[in-house]
């Protein structure tokens, strides 16, 4: 009772950030959000940052704390840090808007970038393609779909810190999933669009996706399996 | 975004990095230094009695060890893209890097 | 990276990795004992066995080093276009002359 957490939050737009520091009651069971809505709520309600589920299902409060990208929805503050003190931040790697509100613009044209977007095999007239959940294909397209789009991985990747053009690991886990998907049409247009600048083969595999996916999913996997069936294309031969 | 990395495969990714980029600086000078052993053996012999001393032994430990780590390294990554199952990578990484170690190390002993 | 330097620097390892292992077990036997030119020009002189596997190691190596700084001086020093393209090509060219220099020398010339 009556303690306190010293929450430092970088401040400000392109060009002009600033580290401001606030004193927050510090409670027992309390996440990281917590905290910055309390920031908002009590301290300064000019504190620009973004959530919606407060589940971890939609993927919008991804934020770095204490220098580790992280869900802060479902992040307790306790777990980021022995002591009561927290540096909160925007996520790394996307252009900041305001304060903890990244813009996600680079992030989601990628996925386009990579094809990662459904190509319909089947008009509405045709039945729906049966799906078995036994197929190899399908258990590997699973391992990927829980992806909730928050960009954790993004912010956490040397790789696209260094690279700009490179896809990422959330855009390439997407593209992964749909090429093992049966319902998918247009498997060829998806390895070519990872093949080219900035596809798959930029990835050095040093894991950090992985590391640090809240939803604990496999992005490194993802992409050594891209580079895996680019390969066998290339020995093969295009169809 | 220090809090990012450190974790065993990054740290494997660093060192894979380090070390080609060593290799790459030395090469160079390896090259240059042997194709001195039939333009001019003197020099050569010389530099070979320079590398005689123990703390240049060091460093030629050193210098096997980068090309082992770099070699067995690289095998765990094109294996772990190109072959189906993948395998305990952290594991991997370490049998690497102690693999490495082994034959630099087996070179030291029969260096000195 | 593009898909062609990515296989070209794959490929290039795959054939380096049996000719690092042979060159480190000939270092370990060879260094016994000390080293001299004489020891050295002795084994490798006139044998076309040796000019071809130290042929073959510089050219993957000056491959494999050009594609892998490329990518390094992509990401840590931010070089694009033109500059990015100089730079692997100036080092594997020049890897591969020095290295041939010194193949040369221990063999044939």
């Amino acid at each position: 009772m009556g303690d306190k957490l010293k929450v430092t939050v970088r401040r400000g737009g392109p060009g002009a950030q600033h580290d401001q520091t606030y004193a927050v009651p510090a409670e027992d069971n309390q996440t990281v959000l917590d905290v910055v809505s309390w920031i908002q709520q009590y301290a300064d309600p000019t504190l620009s940052y973004r959530f919606a589920c407060r589940v971890g299902m939609c993927g919008s409060c991804a934020m770095t704390v204490n220098g580790v990208p992280r869900w802060t929805c479902r992040t307790h503050v306790r777990k980021v840090s022995e002591r009561p003190e927290i540096h909160i931040a925007p996520l790394r790697n996307l252009p900041v808007i305001k304060d903890l509100v990244a813009d996600m613009d680079p992030f989601f044209d990628k996925w386009i970038g990579a094809e990662a977007l459904h190509h319909p095999s089947r008009s509405r007239e045709e039945a729906i393609a049966p799906i078995d959940p036994q197929d190899a294909a399908r258990q590997e397209a699973d391992l990927g779909i829980e992806c909730i789009n928050c960009a954790v991985c993004y912010a956490a990747c040397d790789t696209v810190a260094g690279n700009p053009d490179y896809l990422g690991p959330a855009a390439l886990q997407r593209a992964w999933t749909l090429l093992n998907d049966a319902k998918d049409g247009a498997h060829d247009t998806i390895l070519d669009a990872v093949s080219g600048t900035g596809g798959c083969h930029a990835c050095h595999s040093m894991g950090s996706c992985t590391q640090h996916c809240p939803n604990e999913l496999d992005p490194m996997r993802a992409i050594a399996g891209l580079k895996r069936d680019t390969v066998r294309r290339a020995f093969r031969g295009r169809r | 975004m220090r809090g990012a990395r450190g974790h065993t495969l990054w740290l494997a990714f660093i060192l894979h990095r380090i070390s080609g980029i060593a290799l790459a600086f030395f090469l160079p000078v390896h090259f240059y230094v042997l194709s001195l052993a039939l333009t001019r053996p003197e020099s050569f012999d010389s530099f070979l009695a320079f590398a005689d001393l123990t703390p240049v032994k060091l460093a030629e430990f050193g210098l096997v060890f980068l090309l082992a780590v770099h070699m067995f390294g690289g095998l765990r990554l094109i294996a772990f893209e190109w072959l189906p199952m993948s395998g305990p990578q952290k594991t991997l990484a370490a049998a690497a890097a102690g693999g490495a170690f082994f034959l630099s190390g087996l070179f030291f002993l029969q260096a000195v | 990276m593009d898909f062609h330097l990515y296989m070209a620097q794959r490929l290039s390892a795959l054939v380096m990795a049996p000719l690092v292992l042979g060159h480190i077990a000939v270092m370990i036997y060879a260094v016994q004992g000390g080293l001299t030119a004489a020891e050295i020009l002795s084994r490798t002189q006139g044998s076309l066995l040796w000019f071809l596997f130290y042929g073959l190691f510089v050219v993957a190596v000056s491959l494999h080093a050009a594609i892998g700084l490329r990518t390094v001086a992509q990401e840590w020093l931010g070089l694009r276009g033109v500059a990015l393209s100089a730079l692997a090509l100036v080092t594997g060219l020049g890897l591969f002359a020095l290295g041939a220099q010194a193949v040369w020398a221990v063999t044939f010339a």
